[in-house]
C-alpha cells in the first residue's frame, strides 16, 4: 500500500474504532428513547460494563466472560432504571443521573478495594482481550462487527417487525397502546433492557477489546455524544450511525491534528474538535440545522386510569 | 408489578412527615445499600461509619474542612433548587461553577495588583457571578426561544465548558514557566483568610447570605411567586401574565449564579489561583443536596451541611482503610439521588400506611 492509501485506510479504521461503542450506545438508547423512556444513564452503563468485563476478564482468563459479565452489570443499571422510570413512574432524568454518579463512585471503589491498583484493573493479556480479527493493524475485533451489524437490526426490529410497530406507538402515544390490550410496562422493560445489552457491550468493547483493561472514568463523556448522536440523527438508526461516524471521525483528526499547524488557520484547538459534537448537537436542537422532534411520550411516566 | 396491582391512593402524607421523615428515611435506605457494599468489600461497615463521623466532626480542624466542603455544597444545591422551583432541571451547575469560578479568576488576575481587598474581593464575587449566570443563560435562552430542551443542552454545556478551560488553561493563562496547567498566584489582596485551621473560609458567609436570600427571594418577593408559579402550572402562570420566557432566563440565571460561586470558596478561598477541575462533581452532588433538602434553603443548607460532612469524614476514613477510597462519597450521593428523586414513590406508601394504621 503506498502512503496515502494507507494513511485513509488507518483514518477509516481509527473512525470505525471511535464509532464504535457510540454506536452501540446510540442504538440502545434508541430503544429506550422510541419507548418513551429518556436514558441520560448510557454513560452509567457503559462504565460499569467496562468495569466489569475488564474485572471478570482479568479474573477468570476468558474476555468472553466477560462480555457476559459487562452485559449482566449493564442489565443491572437497566432494570433499576426501569423499577424507577416504569413501575415507580419515578423522574426519569432524575433516575438516569443518579446510575451515572452511582456508576463513577462504584466502579473506582471495587477496582480498588478488589486490585488496589488505584481504581484500575491489572492491564490485560493479548489472550483476555477481544484482539483484530483480518487486519492487526486497525483493531477489527469481533465487537467491531457486531456493532455495525447492530445498526441494520435496530432498524428491522424497529421498522418492520410488530415489537417495532408497538414500541413506536408506546414511545407516542401509550395510551392507544394500552387500550389495544397491550402491556404499555412490559413493552417498555422490553426497550430498556435491549438498551442495557446494546450499553453493555459497548463498554465490554472500551475495557477489553479497543482497550486493554479498565480506567477510572474511561467512558469520558462518551454515552453523552451517542445521547447527541440519537438527537443528531433524529431517532432514525441510520442517521444516528452517521452522525456516530461523523463525531468518531472528529475524534480521529482531533488526534491527528494535535500540534500539527494547519496551512492557513495555524494550530487548531484540539479542545474545539473535542467540543463539536456538542455545539453541533446544540445547534440542532435550536432548530438551526433543521428540526429534531423527539418521541412524543419520551420522559412522561405513563399511569394508567382506573 | 402492574399498575392496577397498586393500592388506592391513601392520604397524603402530613407535612413533618414529607420533609422530615421521608428524606431521613431515603438516606436511611442509601446508607443500608452503602453498608452492604462495604461489607461485600470486607470491611466491617460499623467500624467504617464509626471512623467517617470522627473524620467529620471529631476536631475543630475536621469541622472546618466540613463547613468547607458544605459550603460548595450549598451553592450547587441551592443553584439546582432555584431552577426546580421554576419547573426547570439544571444538570448543568457542573460547567457553570467551572465558568463561574473562571470569571472569578479572570477579575483577580486583571485587577488584583490595582484593587484594594474590600474592592477586589465583591469584584471577584460579581464576576463568578456573571459569568455562571452567562453559561446558564445559553441554554435558558435555547429552552425559552428554540424550545430545545434544558437538560440536554446544559449537560452538553458542561462538556464545552470543560473543553473551553483545559485550551484556556493550557494555552493562554498558564503561568510563564509553569509545567503544569495553573495561573500565577493570586496577589495577597485576593486570598480570603482560612478559618478554623482549615479550607474553611469566609465564603461560608456568603453561601448563608444566598441560603436567607433565596428564600426571601422565591417566598417574599413577587419575581419569586411568579417564578414558582411557572414551576407549578405553566399555563396559569401565563395567564396570570407572567412573561413565561423571562421567568426562565431569570431562573437559570440565578441558578447559574449561585453554582459560579463554588469558584469564589475554591479559588479565593482555598486554591488562590486559576487552575482545572476544582469544580469536580460539586455540580452533580447539588442535585442530591437539592433533592434531599426538598429544594427548600434550609433543607439545602442542613443537606450541604450532611454532605459535607459525608465528604470530610470519608476523606479521613480512606486514610484509616484503604480498602475504601474516597469514591465511596460518590457511591451515597448516587444512591441518594437514586432513593430521595428518582425512586422518592418507593417509601411513601410505606409510610403512608404506617402513619394511616395510627388513630
Amino acid at each position: 500500500m503506498d502512503d496515502a492509501a494507507s494513511l485513509v485506510f488507518l483514518m477509516f479504521a481509527a473512525t470505525l474504532r471511535v464509532a464504535t461503542p457510540l454506536v452501540f450506545c446510540a442504538m440502545g438508547g434508541l430503544f429506550s428513547e422510541k419507548s418513551g423512556i429518556i436514558d441520560v444513564g448510557l454513560e452509567g452503563k457503559m462504565l460499569v460494563a467496562a468495569f466489569f468485563a475488564a474485572a471478570t476478564a482479568s479474573t477468570t482468563g476468558s474476555p468472553w466472560a466477560g462480555v457476559a459479565a459487562g452485559v449482566a452489570a449493564a442489565e443491572v443499571l437497566a432494570l433499576l432504571h426501569g423499577f424507577a422510570c416504569i413501575t415507580h413512574r419515578g423522574n426519569q432524568v432524575v433516575s438516569g443521573v443518579a446510575l451515572n454518579i452511582l456508576a463513577a463512585g462504584l466502579t473506582v471503589v471495587l477496582g480498588n478495594a478488589w486490585f488496589a491498583q488505584g481504581g484500575q484493573t491489572p492491564p490485560l493479556l493479548a489472550s483476555e482481550r477481544l484482539m483484530p480479527l483480518f487486519f492487526p493493524r486497525a483493531g477489527d475485533n469481533i465487537l467491531l462487527y457486531v456493532g455495525l451489524l447492530s445498526v441494520p437490526l435496530t432498524w428491522w426490529l424497529i421498522a418492520r417487525t410488530r415489537f417495532g410497530l408497538r414500541l413506536r406507538a408506546v414511545g407516542e402515544m401509550p395510551l392507544a397502546v394500552d387500550a389495544a390490550g397491550i402491556s404499555v410496562t412490559w413493552l417498555r422493560y422490553r426497550a430498556v433492557l435491549l438498551c442495557g445489552l446494546l450499553a453493555g457491550l459497548a463498554g465490554s468493547y472500551l475495557s477489553i477489546a479497543q482497550g486493554a483493561g479498565f480506567s477510572r472514568d474511561m467512558t469520558a463523556g462518551q454515552g453523552f455524544i451517542a445521547l447527541a448522536a440519537i438527537i443528531f440523527g433524529k431517532w432514525r438508526p441510520f442517521p444516528a450511525f452517521g452522525a456516530c461516524l461523523m463525531f468518531g471521525l472528529l475524534d480521529a483528526v482531533a488526534i491527528r491534528l494535535q500540534g500539527l499547524k494547519v496551512p492557513g488557520i495555524g494550530e487548531v484547538p484540539v479542545q474545539l474538535i473535542q467540543a463539536l459534537p456538542y455545539l453541533l448537537t446544540m445547534f440542532l436542537l435550536a432548530g438551526f440545522i433543521g428540526r429534531a422532534v423527539a418521541p412524543k411520550a419520551v420522559g412522561v411516566p405513563y399511569e394508567k386510569e382506573r | 408489578m402492574s399498575a392496577s396491582r397498586r393500592p388506592p391512593p391513601a392520604r397524603p402524607l402530613p407535612l413533618w412527615a414529607d420533609v422530615i421523615v421521608l428524606p431521613l428515611v431515603n438516606i436511611a435506605l442509601a446508607f443500608i445499600v452503602v453498608g452492604i457494599i462495604v461489607a461485600i468489600i470486607g470491611v466491617d461497615p460499623l467500624r467504617a461509619l464509626r471512623l467517617l463521623v470522627v473524620g467529620a466532626v471529631g476536631s475543630p480542624q475536621s469541622i472546618g474542612y466540613t463547613l468547607y466542603y458544605a459550603t460548595n455544597f450549598a451553592f450547587t444545591g441551592l443553584a439546582v433548587a432555584v431552577a426546580f422551583h421554576a419547573g426547570l432541571f439544571n444538570i448543568g451547575g457542573e460547567g457553570q461553577a467551572y465558568i463561574g469560578g473562571l470569571g472569578c479568576g479572570l477579575a483577580v488576575l486583571a485587577f488584583d495588583g490595582v484593587l484594594p481587598a474590600w474592592l477586589l474581593i465583591p469584584v471577584a464575587i460579581a464576576a463568578a457571578a456573571l459569568f455562571g449566570a452567562a453559561w446558564a443563560a445559553v441554554p435558558a435562552w435555547l429552552q425559552a426561544w428554540r424550545g430545545s430542551h434544558i437538560v440536554i443542552t446544559t449537560i452538553m454545556f458542561n462538556f464545552v465548558a470543560s473543553a473551553l478551560m483545559v485550551y484556556l488553561m493550557v494555552n493562554v493563562l498558564i503561568a510563564p514557566g509553569s509545567m503544569t496547567p495553573q495561573s500565577r498566584t493570586f496577589g495577597p489582596a485576593a486570598q480570603l483568610p482560612a478559618l478554623m485551621g482549615s479550607a474553611l473560609n469566609l465564603s461560608i458567609v456568603l453561601a448563608l447570605a444566598c441560603c436567607v436570600g433565596v428564600w426571601i427571594f422565591l417566598w417574599h418577593t413577587s419575581w419569586g411567586y411568579a417564578l414558582r408559579t411557572i414551576g407549578h402550572n405553566p399555563a396559569a402562570a401565563v395567564y396570570a401574565g407572567t412573561n413565561l420566557r423571562r421567568m426562565t432566563m431569570l431562573a437559570m440565571c440565578l441558578s447559574g449564579a449561585l453554582a459560579g460561586f463554588v469558584g469564589v470558596n475554591e479559588l479565593l478561598g482555598v486554591q488562590h489561583r486559576l487552575l482545572l477541575d476544582f469544580q469536580a462533581g460539586y455540580g452533580f452532588a447539588g442535585i442530591a443536596v437539592a433533592l434531599m433538602g426538598r429544594n427548600h434553603p434550609l433543607g439545602v443548607a442542613l443537606a450541604a451541611l450532611l454532605f459535607g460532612a459525608l465528604q470530610q469524614g470519608g476523606a479521613e476514613m480512606s486514610f484509616d482503610i484503604p480498602e475504601i477510597t474516597r469514591e465511596m462519597v460518590v457511591v451515597i450521593q448516587g444512591l441518594v439521588i437514586l432513593f430521595s428523586g428518582a425512586l422518592e414513590h418507593l417509601p411513601r406508601p410505606w409510610l403512608q400506611a404506617l402513619l394511616a394504621r395510627r388513630p
